[in-house]
């Protein structure tokens, strides 16, 4: 689906459903340097048990126009924006990494635009380490080594994919490659600098959940234990193994987690 | 600084896609001999067709051995996911099939293995798909070949039977100048010799019977996808409606919106595989992925003894050319050096001097070396093309694909390089007096 937000273009994934007004909307956001097609399998399976999706591509990235947002409330006004813009009354929001601090801010700014909000990989701060943040300003190749060295668990890092015939590191590689200059910078730099993450959680009324990967050292779990506590009406669950790309590496444990909190309609015809 | 880690070839060679088996503790990766697998509920299957989640259905369309064998070819080649086949012509025809339909049109090298020049000379024009042979080394001639309904350029890493080495950074950069991808079968190179994504390729199949499985026991075929080329970009958008535009036969799926770096695969898995069947059996998948363990150092024998047969032959006074790209005489060296440089394989063609008779006797003299159509075994092989491998194409065609009536095609093993040289030394002696 093509929306206009702000005077520019803007892509959201559906599943291939079409809009119904008359069904809830489920809103997913990426983290820094990804696309929508993170989510694929999730997004895709509340498509077809009877909600709205709206999987989308963060300005600058995927099929959205540019430029990058360069801070997390910005990207808060903006997914606000998107949900509004899609003709929504109000949204379920699921973000990832830089996606879930902007869906934090964005349920603290925006309390009426979101009915309930679901963190993966998660952590306030999110601090990025100096070498990683100085090959992204470079656009240097190392940052997205970088990245994919910390972004899987011990296990995923030989493969042992769900999905079948996916080199998990490969595809993670390539869709970063994709990324134009400056994106993945930018998407970092608004991870680092954010600072509001615990007045936001503080400020959040609708229920959250935090879904953590044990192993994850982009976003260790230690550094969600104070989010989750500030979150006032919240659930949390630690996936054993799992690295910072939780969707990728157990789809099915994230996707159960997120019926258990979201529900699903009986499947669409 | 901190510095990516990240494995190394010969580790992902016996590591990548596998784990211990979670139920069992097997090391070695389990046989999963089922044609289907159970599921948990009702809305779990319905799931799993509709690919809301991950997992396994029918062996036909995805299997847990061939997976890991699709991960590990993956991984070695650099790429971002692979489909087995039941054959290296298999993956070929799954290329092929997932882009193009009637009506469109290929750029091949005209140095191809002759199973592959029989589907696109004879066979895929019945369906409507057109190809056009081009020198591998004439830049300009593949340039001149490009038409408005080309939607694919393909050769082979080392040409077949005569090893002109392709010029993929320069070949890649055309194809891409046009918003077209190329396809590149590395069959003879493997990945320990060539990443060919590397270089620019964007599609990569092997015929997984010869080097990667090593030997000789298995057919099988692997499909490999860089997940680089960009499908749904201005230029190729309208060149690939097969993965840009609404699929009826998956509840109108547009591939490239489901996967940005795997719509290929995707579209390759859920309908080419799905439809035309031609899948890998999982048991072959295991017999390659022993291979695939010993890749690195089987490899490495292969070229050290290939180069053994090679500097001997070129001495030989019956022998009249050794086409071998490791010599400074191979018009391709320069290249070859520069992309090869490990070496340029084990499988290579001579010319023998003399009659068609004393080319028959030397063959029928080999005994260590086995008279039959295949390469890339453990053990070495040899075969005349012009009344095997290429019987089917015509004179004229086999001049400009470099092969006479005098072209011996060998594949070289792992055998002691001595006995080798010695069972050719007495089988040359042998056509010397027929």
């Amino acid at each position: 689906m093509q929306l206009r937000v702000a005077g520019k273009d803007v892509y959201a994934y559906t599943g291939t459903r079409a809009h119904e007004p008359a069904r809830p909307t489920a809103l997913f956001v990426h983290g820094a340097g990804n696309d929508h097609s993170v989510f694929a399998l999730q997004s895709r399976h509340f498509a077809w048990h009877g909600w709205n999706v709206l999987a989308v591509d963060l300005p600058g990235h995927g099929r959205s126009a540019g430029p990058a947002l360069a801070d997390v409330p910005a990207i808060a006004d903006w997914i606000a924006a998107v949900v509004a813009a899609a003709g929504a009354h109000e949204a379920v929001l699921v973000g990832h990494s830089l996606g879930s601090l902007a869906a934090l801010e964005c349920a603290a700014r925006h309390p009426q635009s979101v009915a309930k909000l679901a963190l993966l990989g998660p952590a306030v701060p999110m601090t990025v380490s100096d070498d990683l943040l100085a090959a992204a300003a470079r656009n240097d190749h190392v940052a997205y080594e970088l990245i994919n060295g910390w972004s899987y668990g011990p296990g995923s890092q030989l493969g042992g994919n769900r999905n079948p015939g996916v080199w998990m590191l490969g595809n993670a590689m390539r869709l970063m490659e994709r990324t134009h200059d400056g994106v993945l910078s930018t998407g970092l730099l608004a991870c680092h600098r954010y600072a509001g993450g615990l007045a936001a959680a503080a400020a959040v009324r609708c229920p959250a959940l935090v879904v953590m990967g044990e192993r994850d050292v982009m976003a260790p779990p230690r550094n969600a234990r104070a989010l989750i506590e500030a979150l006032k009406d919240v659930r949390s669950l630690t996936l054993p193994g799992s690295g910072h790309s939780l969707m990728i590496e157990q789809p099915d444990a994230v996707l159960d987690a997120l019926r258990r909190f979201i529900g699903v309609a009986v499947p669409a015809a | 600084m901190t510095k990516p880690r990240t494995h190394q070839f010969d580790t992902l060679s016996l590591h990548a896609g596998s784990r211990p088996d979670p139920v069992t503790g097997a090391r070695a990766t389990p046989i999963y001999q089922t044609a289907s697998f159970v599921f948990p509920d009702t809305d779990h299957a319905a799931a799993l067709f509709n690919m809301e989640r991950a997992g396994y259905v029918y062996s036909r369309i995805a299997n847990p051995t061939c997976a890991v064998l699709e991960e590990r070819i993956s991984a070695l080649e650099g790429g971002a996911g692979a489909i087995a086949t039941a054959s290296g012509q298999a993956a070929l025809h799954l290329a092929i099939v997932t882009l193009l339909s009637a009506g469109s049109h290929i750029v091949a090298s005209r140095s191809l293995y002759g199973g592959s020049h029989n589907l696109l000379d004879y066979t895929l024009p019945r369906f409507g798909i057109e190809t056009t042979f081009v020198d591998p080394r004439d830049i300009d001639a593949w340039r001149a070949a490009i038409r408005p309904t080309t939607r694919l350029l393909f050769g082979e890493t080392l040409g077949n039977p005569r090893l002109e080495v392709l010029d993929i950074p320069q070949v890649a950069a055309l194809a891409h100048d046009h918003g077209l991808p190329l396809l590149v079968d590395s069959t003879f190179t493997t990945p320990w010799l060539i990443r060919p994504f590397e270089h620019g390729a964007d599609l990569v199949f092997h015929s997984a019977t010869k080097f990667l499985s090593g030997h000789g026991v298995v057919i099988g075929g692997l499909l490999v996808d860089s997940g680089a080329f960009d499908w749904n970009a201005d230029a190729t958008r309208a060149k690939f409606p097969s993965l840009t535009e609404p699929y009826a036969g998956f509840h109108d799926m547009v591939f490239a919106e489901e996967s940005t770096t795997a719509a290929f695969l995707l579209r390759a898995r859920r309908e080419g595989i799905r439809d035309f069947g031609a899948c890998m059996a999982p048991t072959t998948a295991f017999q390659i992925l022993q291979g695939i363990e010993t890749l690195p150092v089987r490899m490495a024998r292969h070229v050290e003894n290939a180069r053994a047969i090679v500097d001997f032959l070129r001495e030989h006074p019956l022998v009249a050319a050794v086409g071998y790209p490791g010599l400074p005489d191979h018009p391709d060296h320069a290249l070859a050096q520069k992309l090869l440089p490990r070496g340029c394989g084990a499988v290579f063609s001579f010319d023998l001097r003399g009659t068609r008779e004393q080319g028959r006797r030397f063959i029928e003299a080999l005994r260590l070396f086995s008279h039959l159509a295949n390469v890339g075994d453990a053990k070495s092989l040899v075969i005349h093309p012009a009344s095997t491998t290429h019987f089917r194409m015509s004179a004229d065609d086999l001049l400009r694909a470099g092969i006479t009536e005098g072209t011996i095609r060998l594949s070289i093993g792992l055998e002691d390089p001595s006995d080798l040289i010695e069972d050719l030394s007495r089988a040359l002696y042998a056509a010397g007096k027929a």
